[in-house]
């Protein structure tokens, strides 16, 4: 089963609560740090990397001599990565989708596979054995998503030859990176925080999510802080709360310094044992899983 | 300041007249007034096409400006690649022209008060 732990907001506890769940889960897991702008999760489970691999995306390459100028590659594409500026052909490899199709509709074999760096996706385990996957997206790389999906491939080749779960911790926000990161999952765990702000881009979250039909469950973190806000909108819209993480001094300065909340204390080493059975269970009723 | 003399300019613009705020957006301008120097006549291009674009907007805008046979641009900010697809075209730019009527933009040029950009605006 897979896992992914979301939030619309960032900072809310997503690496906190995968971290932990990671060392509680009962069967054979991978942990996944899709937030491949910022990974942070490898500051907590600590793997040893065993292998980098750098990767790229196929983006066109234009033979200047073969070229037409006909514009078919340009008016394909949908991201201006070929544009057709009067005379001249100019592409623009960093808008480039990877599609393939302007190759596709060259009639003069005019484009070729060139390639884009994306970054580093890197396996590692940490020193209880548990396999850990991490995207590192290259800087001044603007777009996530492709990243992502190598990401993805390797998750599915790794997790399946060993019949692994997986713990997705995703990327803060509901754009095309979170959608990315959750795609995959079997439930979706929304960690939230009860104030304001955390209400407001939870109810994004939850509005972009639902219409994939997954199953969601709720942890508040930094319970007692703030208003009840987010306890109403999930009893209006029967999204279970399956933890609350209490707000305090101990916990943030555990965390601060890189220590895994089902170390602190055995209330939340119980918490997170708790949580894990609750997720598989939630995961189990599949898509009829319904908080329209 | 010029090999080849300009006559028609274009200036990203809020409306379609030389009364009209200059637009200091360029791949999201609304549109843009070309105005032919030698007869003051003036023409709008809308720049719908590349507003609504989710990604590519300032090449889309450069393309709409090529279409129209602009020969230079005043706008407020041009980024990099919209401004590498400009000068491939031979269109020069202007920037940091904005909180000014197009008219007074166009008066501006003619006064030769611009200086050419020669990098991206951002």
């Amino acid at each position: 089963m897979i896992v992914a732990i979301a939030s619309g907001k960032g900072g809310t506890g997503k690496t906190t609560v995968a971290a932990a769940l990671a060392t509680v889960w009962s069967r054979p897991v991978l942990a996944v740090d899709m937030d491949v702008e910022a990974p942070n999760l490898h500051l907590f489970l600590k793997p040893e990397t065993v292998a980098a691999t750098r990767t790229c995306l196929e983006v066109p390459m234009l033979d200047v001599y073969l070229c037409q100028r006909c514009g078919a590659c340009a008016d394909l594409c949908q991201f201006k990565a070929i544009s057709l500026m009067g005379s001249s052909l100019i592409l623009f490899p960093d808008q480039c989708h990877g599609c393939g199709g302007c190759l596709r509709v060259c009639p003069e074999g005019a484009l070729s596979k060139g390639e884009r760096e994306l970054g580093t996706v890197e396996l590692g385990f940490t020193a209880s054995g548990i396999p850990c996957l991490t995207g590192r997206l290259r800087i001044g790389e603007a777009m996530s998503p492709p990243l992502m999906t190598k990401v993805r491939h390797r998750m599915h080749a790794i997790a399946d030859r060993g019949t692994l779960d997986i713990i997705i911790d995703a990327p803060p926000g509901v754009s095309c990176p979170a959608m990315t990161a959750v795609q995959d999952a079997d439930v979706i765990l929304l960690v939230t925080e009860p104030t304001p702000f955390g209400l407001h881009d939870f109810r994004l979250a939850w509005q972009a999510f639902t219409p994939l039909g997954k199953p969601m469950g709720v942890v508040i973190n930094r319970s007692g802080l703030g208003d009840d806000g987010v306890q109403r909108f999930c009893r209006e819209k029967g999204l279970p709360i399956l933890a609350e993480i209490p707000f305090r001094r101990d916990i943030a300065e555990h965390y601060a310094s890189g220590g895994i909340l089902t170390d602190l204390d055995g209330a939340m080493a119980a918490l997170f044992a708790a949580l894990a059975p609750e997720l598989e269970r939630m995961a189990g009723q599949g898509g009829d899983a319904s908080h329209a | 300041m010029t090999a080849t003399p300009i006559r028609r300019l274009a200036i990203t613009s809020e409306g379609t007249t030389l009364a009209d705020l200059v637009d200091p957006r360029f791949g999201r301008a609304g549109g843009f007034l070309i105005v032919d120097l030698e007869s003051m006549a003036t023409e709008y291009v809308d720049n719908g096409s590349a507003q609504v674009r989710a990604q590519g907007a300032g090449i889309q805008a450069a393309e709409n400006l090529v279409r129209a046979g602009a020969q230079a641009l005043l706008t407020g900010q041009v980024g990099p690649k919209a401004l590498s697809a400009l000068l491939a075209c031979h269109i020069r730019v202007v920037q940091g022209v904005e909180n000014m009527t197009v008219g007074e933009a166009v008066a501006g040029f003619q006064a030769g008060r611009f200086a050419w950009s020669d990098g991206p605006g951002y």
